[in-house]
């Protein structure tokens, strides 16, 4: 039941892109098609899904105060948490390549359709976000890190999927021209974190 | 060429700004600009990292082999990130804690990373960290002017000084409190945008 309430608020209450902006520089670019959106939706929850859980155990068995302490005792003392930047960039850098090369050898099909989006997910900060929330409210377990990644990359495909949607219907009205393309894009945006801003004030 | 290396420092202000232009950076641009103050704060941050991360890459770049130049470059800007984090919390504590996981963002902040891979690796040392430092205050221009109308509209203040006068508010004035939560930032960056690309007519989309 925990686990679902936390889902439940990442996915609306604490949604990525209208609460936080993360990932925004991404969800400017690709939301002009529906489809392609889908793609980058869909890999940015998969990576999220697996990133969070990994730099959470990072976080808790290797750079949190004391998180030495099940080596030897005597490491209870040192504290790596200045590391955290760096490890959790690599992890989720190298995590990226690595699906890369897995996707490409095992299904060239996803491949070809999410392929150029890969490595935008490097520098999509809606993953780093996730670790440094992960971090922020040092969640109890593992299953809890899991969740909330999966839940907010979730959060994030049905932003991107519903702005790709408008801006398709967009396309056929006339807009005026310098409000064309980003402008507007913003605008939408602001729009619909507006109606997102209705489920902040669910008591979950 | 003194021409040339000036105009990297000049041409991200406004002509090809960084935000307004490229679209990029645009995560923590609306985060942080509820006040003034932080979002100064960032704007400085991010012009060091930026510059010093151009400075960096750019001398190594005849060393970086080609396939792991995204973990180098991200390895360089995350080290920069951690020292910028540590002197924040050491003299702007208050701040650092308002900023808090938005500073870790710069990392994934695609103006250093973008141009790290369009100018860093392709141009020497001394323009590479003009062109960082010109992106930086193009970026640092936005966030305040941003955050200029956020905290003016919303909390009637700036750098946290009251600046409409009381009268307003016994005239029946009231602050704009949605102008403090993330939809406004939003708005006033696309009005931001139209703005400046009627004044540009060449960035006009068909």
């Amino acid at each position: 039941m925990e686990l679902l309430k936390l889902f439940i608020q990442s996915v609306f209450i604490d949604n990525m892109v209208f609460s936080f902006f993360f990932g925004m520089c991404s969800y400017i670019a690709v939301s002009k098609s529906v489809k392609t959106a889908n793609g980058l939706g869909l890999a940015v929850t998969f990576v999220m899904l697996i990133t969070v859980p990994l730099n959470y155990l990072l976080e808790n068995y290797l750079l949190k105060a004391g998180a030495l302490s099940w080596i030897s005792p005597e490491l209870a003392s040192v504290d790596l948490s200045f590391l955290s930047f760096i490890l959790f960039i690599a992890v989720i850098a190298a995590f990226v390549q690595i699906l890369e090369m897995i996707v490409e050898k095992f299904s060239p099909s996803l491949y070809n359709s999410l392929g150029i989006f890969l490595p935008l997910i490097a520098v999509n900060c809606a993953i780093m976000g996730g670790a440094l929330f992960m971090q922020q409210r040092a969640f109890e377990s593992v299953g809890e890190a899991a969740v909330f990644g999966f839940g907010s990359g979730f959060g994030w495909w049905i932003a991107i999927l519903v702005m790709a949607a408008i801006r398709e219907r967009l396309s056929y009205s006339n807009v005026p021209k310098g409000l064309r393309g980003p402008g507007l894009a913003f605008i939408i945006t602001g729009l619909l974190g507006m109606a997102f801003m209705i489920f902040s004030g669910f008591q979950m | 060429m003194k021409n040339k290396t000036f105009q990297s420092l000049t041409n991200p202000l406004a002509k090809n700004n960084p935000v307004l232009v490229q679209i990029l950076g645009i995560c923590s641009a609306l985060a942080v600009t509820t006040q003034l103050k932080p979002a100064l704060v960032m704007g400085l941050s991010v012009m060091a990292v930026c510059a010093f991360s151009n400075l960096v890459l750019s001398l190594l770049r005849n060393g970086i082999p080609e396939r792991i130049r995204i973990i180098v470059q991200l390895v360089v800007i995350a080290a920069l990130v951690t020292i910028v984090n540590d002197i924040l919390k050491a003299y702007v504590y208050d701040v650092s804690k308002q900023l808090s996981v938005y500073v870790g963002l710069i990392i994934t902040n695609c103006i250093i990373m973008g141009r790290v891979e369009a100018f860093a690796l392709s141009n020497k040392p001394l323009p590479s960290l003009l062109d960082g430092i010109g992106n930086g205050i193009g970026y640092g221009g936005v966030l305040v002017i941003i955050a200029f109308f956020r905290e003016l509209l919303g909390s009637g203040t700036l750098f946290g000084y009251q600046i409409i006068p009381e009268c307003f508010y016994e005239a029946g004035y009231v602050n704009n409190g949605l102008m403090l939560f993330p939809p406004s930032a939003l708005i006033i960056v696309g009005i931001i945008i139209w703005v400046h690309r009627n004044a540009n007519k060449d960035l006009q989309e068909k």
